[in-house]
């Protein structure tokens, strides 16, 4: 009967979103009077095991599998039906991220269930079942009433606090039982982002637009994000003349963002741009235009030139952080 | 080898969000429909693919009414050989994977937006792997095809990834897969009039979710302006008011 939690961890260590989708789901199980069980797929150790009991996993499921690690979608969806189906849980909660994508539809139809993607809060109400979620790339809410038994969900990010409890979690030992020939995806080659702040994991994002006028205007920004700690990114025109790599674009096709913290220089804010940012908690817009639509969605910003207030910016920080 | 292209039919992304019914359904009224935006990408690549000899046939599919017929049509110009319309209303993800999954084993390989920019459901592409019994890939943002093996680049948290897999195989793809949408030239315009559309009946299948509310996001607060030259109190804003930095 619990809920099932699918967390992912990065070499061996959880990711803040796993705590995020524990707490979460602990908040819910409170509400229905059930526990939370959480499975963890790859090489953890117990000590990081017990960090899910942190916050809220009475049971982890442990299964130290290695032929997962290609990230085979099949093999996983059937792992985690497959642990579902032991606990006889009938919520099972992903994150809204590349590999919840990938694998919630698959669980949702071997669970014969109902899939409600990219979930922002607690359910509204849990009989029926309704939960809230943004649709057309953040320009509305709506309300979805799940009617199947079993019920699928995956978070977007940065939707949920973090909680701690005092739960200690039972760690066990899980038998996934998937045969050899259900792996069929093979790695040849892994390229990691290395000593760069990941953009959807930043609680900064310093973002940069045509406004800057050309790839060696960059400096400043990476300068800025540097002293931050943040993420960088930049609006589509920016990734599509190759000022910057696809990676970093942020808006409605390009990576969907929501940081505590979002700095937008030299950025119009088009509709597409702000389906990407607008679920950022403060937005700062820079823009010499007044009548940019991004001072619509902004927070705070100056009218001005980027290119004086960046190294303000920099001095700035610099002074509160030193 | 072919290529099944699945085509959701939404508005353009530029369209003001507004709901009637009490809240409970979208206003299409003046809507103009188009192709969702990440399958355009995936026809656009499959194209590409089959203009480089590597596909013999690409196939493009939807599920809805007559009205999302113009879609399809542009989905030929742009190079689709022919075209499937399974005649429902789109209501559920589940619905609609089981719908496709009709017509979807038939092929080598399918590829399908990664969410579509109306409902952002992310959905059908896993659900109909699952229900034809395919492996799937997520996260696709490069395809290519040597010696007539599936070459892949997905997106993985943090980094990236080349992968090869057999088929059939469902591709769930993402901005990278093509960079550029290809726009009809006259001459597909012209061409997709005689292309095949057929329209198939569509079977009971179960809506095991509903809309039951719309509502706009309240409307935010005047933006703060600072002046250009006091970014001090730009950031003594975002220290002590906002308590973001």
């Amino acid at each position: 009967m619990s809920i099932l939690v699918y967390t992912e961890n990065w070499e061996g260590k959880f990711k803040k979103l796993s705590f995020e989708l524990v707490s979460y789901a602990k908040a819910l199980a409170d509400k229905l009077g059930t526990s939370v069980t959480a499975l963890s797929i790859g090489n953890v150790s117990d000590e990081e095991l017990k960090q899910l009991g942190n916050y809220g996993a009475s049971k982890v499921l442990n299964v130290a599998d290695s032929r997962f690690e290609a990230l085979d979608n099949k093999a996983l969806a059937d792992a985690v039906a497959n642990a579902a189906e032991a606990e006889g849980s009938q919520i099972i909660i992903f994150a809204h991220n590349n590999l919840g994508k990938a694998l919630a539809p698959r669980v949702t139809v071997k669970l014969k269930g109902g899939m409600v993607s990219g979930v922002t809060a607690l359910p509204e109400s849990t009989e029926p079942f309704i939960v809230m979620k943004k649709v057309f790339t953040g320009k509305a809410f709506a309300g979805i009433q799940i009617n199947a038994e079993v019920k699928v969900l995956t978070l977007a990010q940065n939707s949920f606090e973090l909680i701690e409890t005092d739960n200690n979690a039972n760690i066990e030992t899980f038998d996934a039982g998937i045969a050899d020939d259900v792996f069929s995806t093979i790695v040849n080659e892994t390229n990691k982002v290395t000593g760069k702040v990941l953009l959807t994991d930043a609680e900064i994002v310093v973002s940069g637009g045509r406004g800057l006028k050309g790839p060696e205007n960059w400096g400043q920004l990476e300068e800025l994000a540097d002293i931050l700690g943040a993420g960088l990114a930049c609006s589509r025109p920016v990734s599509d003349e190759g000022w910057r790599g696809h990676e970093e674009h942020v808006g409605q096709t390009g990576k969907i963002i929501a940081p505590n913290l979002y700095f937008a220089f030299g950025i119009s804010g088009a509709i597409q741009h702000l389906g990407g940012v607008s679920s950022s908690k403060v937005i700062v817009a820079v823009n010499k235009d007044a009548e940019a639509p991004i001072f619509e969605a902004a927070d705070y910003g100056i009218v001005g030139d980027l290119f004086k207030v960046l190294p303000q910016l920099i001095e700035e920080i610099k002074a509160i952080k030193a | 080898m072919k290529i099944l292209v699945l085509i959701s039919n939404v508005p353009d992304t530029t369209t003001k969000i507004r709901f009637v019914d009490d809240n409970k359904a979208f206003d299409t009224g003046g809507v103009q429909w188009i192709i969702n935006p990440w399958d355009e990408l995936a026809l656009t690549r499959a194209v590409e693919l089959k203009e480089a000899g590597e596909v013999e046939k690409i196939t493009v599919a939807n599920v809805g009414r007559s009205i999302t017929e113009p879609t399809l049509r542009k989905a030929l110009a742009v190079g689709a050989d022919d075209a499937i319309r399974i005649d429902a209303e789109p209501k559920d993800a589940f619905y609609v994977a089981s719908q496709l999954a009709q017509i979807a084993k038939d092929y080598d390989v399918i590829m399908v937006g990664i969410e579509a920019s109306d409902y952002n459901g992310a959905a059908v592409g896993g659900m109909l792997a699952e229900l034809i019994n395919f492996n799937s890939v997520s996260s696709v943002s490069g395809m290519n095809i040597e010696n007539g093996q599936l070459a892949l680049t997905r997106e993985i948290d943090g980094g990236q990834q080349k992968i090869s897999i057999e088929t059939p195989v469902v591709t769930i793809v993402q901005k990278g897969i093509a960079i550029d949408p290809r726009i009809p030239a006259m001459r597909g315009i012209m061409m997709a009039r005689k292309k095949p559309l057929t329209v198939a009946p569509a079977i009971e299948a179960e809506e095991r979710t509903a809309y039951v509310s719309f509502e706009l996001p309240p409307s935010k607060a005047a933006c703060t302006i600072v002046e250009e030259d006091n970014v001090k109190e730009l950031v003594r804003l975002l220290q002590e008011e906002a308590k973001a930095l």
